[in-house]
């Protein structure tokens, strides 16, 4: 297929990306969504010491847990990580550190930097010491809000339906949620596809992510765990 | 506790659901609701992993990985159904948009504050977006066990783990009663067969004013 940005790429591309310390980013709720391929990239760079923003620590062997399992984050914020024990395990070793924030709070702090915006004003959680404690409070129209920072990342990693070459994405069902924010908010956004069209065959009307957000776009081969239900 | 006894309470707990509403469901017994639900309402159940408009469970072989409600498991869709991110979910419960959240807790407090997302240094999953939803549906009902696995009362005067949200619970449904939060104060309501009010009292942590007609729920 025609490459005119230069955005399509393989694994093993996607893999020089990754490197000891970063920050990354991935899509997914409970593994929905989030990019097998990629996650095995990680996996094979052996990149270490990371710091993990996403909606959830996954499950122990799906989706981002496979990468927490081995304790290749220091850090990870998220909104749970009740569905990896291991990550618990890990938190109460101290050798995790984990953030939680609230689930809304999260998506908007990853949308508000793929935005180009620095925070978020919300009243969730103002009352609570665990969320509130540390953060700027402010008072506006006469309502009291916590300051809740953008979040953005070195490489954030996504899982879509379609791509084209521009890296246009289209998701899937449930397995968009949280995708189509952290896609934005990469410095360098890579997006892994069941199925990559060529430029044309996407309808405008129907694209989610517009691939100026994307960087490079790799082939899926679909997941590799076995899900909780099966 | 007993599947019977669960679906006990998912049955009263969808007695609340009426036609038109925005409903959004937790996991655990809050998941069996739908089996109750009375034919021919016009519901939307949402999910914050961007669903409004869930339906059942699909049968074995037809379920679809990536159409999952936020507990991880396969769904299905009903007429009328949308899909969009994780912002736009949560946007739609802190608007206010979601008529009524069922979910689980471990603790409540007589004036309705929620404990239900960390027991300090045993269990610490997260709140997810629990915090969203107990401050912001327009109503909340309390789906759980009357007392923990010691025996121990979860209905108390002051919640002992740290809180979810402050006096946002409006009903609970325990495996022995139901009660309403009304300005900050515990009503009895409803009594399960065959618990009687002293065994309730007994197992509750707090004072609660009990109604004049109490309604005994047979089946």
């Amino acid at each position: 297929m025609d490459n005119p940005f230069g955005k399509l790429a393989c694994q093993e591309q996607a893999m020089e990306l990754f490197h000891h310390g970063m920050t990354l980013m991935y899509g997914g709720f409970g593994g929905v969504g989030t990019p097998p391929a990629l996650i095995d990239a990680l996996l094979s760079s052996g990149a270490e010491n990371l710091t993990l923003i996403g909606n959830d620590a996954g499950f122990p062997e799906i989706g981002i847990g496979k990468i927490v399992s081995l304790g290749r984050a220091k850090k990870i914020i998220a909104s749970h990580i009740g569905s990896n024990p291991v990550a618990g395990k890990l938190m109460n070793e101290r050798s995790l550190d984990v953030e939680f924030s609230p689930q809304g709070t999260l998506a908007e702090r990853i949308r508000a930097g793929g935005m180009g915006l620095g925070a978020i004003l919300t009243d969730i959680g103002i009352n609570n010491k665990s969320v509130a404690s540390g953060k700027k409070q402010l008072i506006l129209n006469d309502r009291e809000y916590l300051v809740e920072t953008a979040l953005t990342a070195d490489v954030s990693i996504v899982y879509a339906k379609k791509a084209d070459p521009y890296g246009n994405l289209v998701f899937d069902k449930s397995a968009r949620n949280t995708n189509p924010l952290v896609a934005m908010a990469g410095n360098f956004t890579i997006a892994e596809a069941d199925e990559i069209v060529p430029l044309g065959f996407l309808d405008p009307e129907e694209i989610i992510t517009p691939g100026v957000f994307v960087d490079m776009v790799i082939p899926s081969s679909g997941v590799n765990w076995k899900w909780a239900w099966q | 506790m007993a599947i019977e006894t669960r679906q006990r309470m998912a049955k009263r707990a969808a007695k609340e659901i009426r036609n038109g509403m925005v409903v959004n469901l937790g996991i655990g017994i809050p998941s069996l609701v739908p089996d109750h639900l009375a034919t021919g309402l016009g519901v939307m159940f949402h999910a914050e992993n961007g669903i409004v408009g869930m339906g059942g469970t699909p049968e074995t072989g037809q379920e679809d990985e990536n159409l999952c409600n936020a507990g991880g498991f396969p769904v299905t869709t009903l007429l009328g159904s949308s899909y969009f991110d994780s912002a736009v979910a949560f946007g739609m419960i802190r608007k206010g948009l979601i008529d009524l959240s069922i979910l689980g807790s471990l603790q409540v407090s007589r004036k309705g504050d929620l404990a239900n997302w960390i027991i300090p240094g045993k269990k610490v999953p997260g709140m997810g977006g629990a915090m969203e939803l107990a401050g912001k549906a327009r109503k909340l009902i309390v789906l759980m066990s009357h007392t923990d696995r010691n025996g121990s009362p979860k209905i108390l005067d002051e919640c002992t783990l740290p809180l979810t949200a402050l006096q946002c619970v409006d009903m609970i449904i325990t495996d022995m009663a139901v009660f309403t939060v009304e300005q900050e104060e515990l009503y009895l309501k409803e009594v399960f067969a065959p618990y009687s009010l002293d065994e309730i009292a007994s197992k509750t942590g707090c004072q609660f004013a009990i109604e004049d007609t109490v309604i005994k729920i047979e089946d």
